[in-house]
């Protein structure tokens, strides 16, 4: 399979909830408050209840796994925490990503160089991954 | 302030035992339907839960209600799955100050058995 460096892959919109929240505390053992507590958010000076940075992460990471074929493609993957995904009462708020190909390896696996945004704002910075398609 | 003596060590970790449902539940929140393996970021489960033991033990001395997640590097070598008795040794890699804050890498090193399964990184910052 051959990449050509530039090449867009096609955008993907996650949906961010309440819900979503604690079921991500729940399943990584993250249980702070700021995820799920407007008042408790609000009083640490946050606009309102924000995403943990690491579902972010994960959501982003498994539009690249999509892309790649599966979670067992994903060699390397990073990403800087710029700014949160806040995440008002009773509302479903986009996570949108999208990504560019950066880098092809003489191994046949490609960098990645993803964007996420929510409500127009850029979320992670130099948000990149190190793929193997299958 | 961090005790400066804890930059540069290793805190060996418990062994855990990977289980199906900590796969099955986190694989539900991102949507995954291949639930053979854990997904690539599966692993912070295990690495932050250590890094937050290690540096808020008295010998290293942070709030962790003070600390924000700065950013996050994995490096997959085996995926984790079901089963997997996983040890998770936490180095102090690196540390700043930055007006104020204090910014600490903690490197994650997860072993199955003896083959290193994946290293992740997980920057810090204690907010002054």
């Amino acid at each position: 399979m051959s990449f050509e460096i530039g090449a867009q892959l096609p955008e993907q919109i996650f949906y961010v909830d309440r819900a979503l929240l604690k079921q991500y505390a729940d399943a990584s053992g993250d249980q702070n408050p700021i995820h799920q507590n407007e008042e408790f958010a609000k009083s640490v000076g946050l606009p309102n209840v924000i995403a943990h940075g690491m579902l972010t992460m994960g959501l982003v990471g498994q539009y690249a796994a999509d892309w790649a074929g599966g979670s067992a493609q994903v060699l390397e993957y990073s990403a800087r925490f710029t700014k949160p995904v806040i995440v008002p009462a009773d509302q479903k708020v986009d996570l949108t990503v999208s990504a560019t190909i950066g880098e092809v390896f003489e191994d046949g696996s490609v960098r990645l160089d993803l964007n996420a945004t929510s409500a127009g704002v850029k979320v992670l910075g130099m948000a990149r991954a190190k793929v193997k398609k299958v | 302030m961090i005790n400066p003596d804890a930059i540069g060590r290793t805190f060996k970790g418990a062994e855990l035992t990977i289980t199906q449902n900590e796969i099955d539940s986190f694989c539900a929140v991102l949507g995954e339907k291949n639930t053979s393996i854990a997904p690539p970021t599966f692993s912070i489960r295990i690495s932050l839960d250590q890094s937050q033991t290690v540096l808020t033990s008295p010998e290293v001395g942070v709030n962790w209600d003070r600390i924000v997640h700065g950013d996050q590097k994995f490096e997959i070598h085996q995926p984790l799955k079901a089963g997997d008795v996983v040890r998770c040794d936490s180095t102090l890699e690196g540390y700043k100050q930055v007006a104020g804050n204090e910014f600490v890498t903690a490197r994650s090193d997860l072993y199955v058995g003896t083959k290193l399964a994946i290293t992740n990184w997980s920057t810090l910052v204690v907010r002054a």
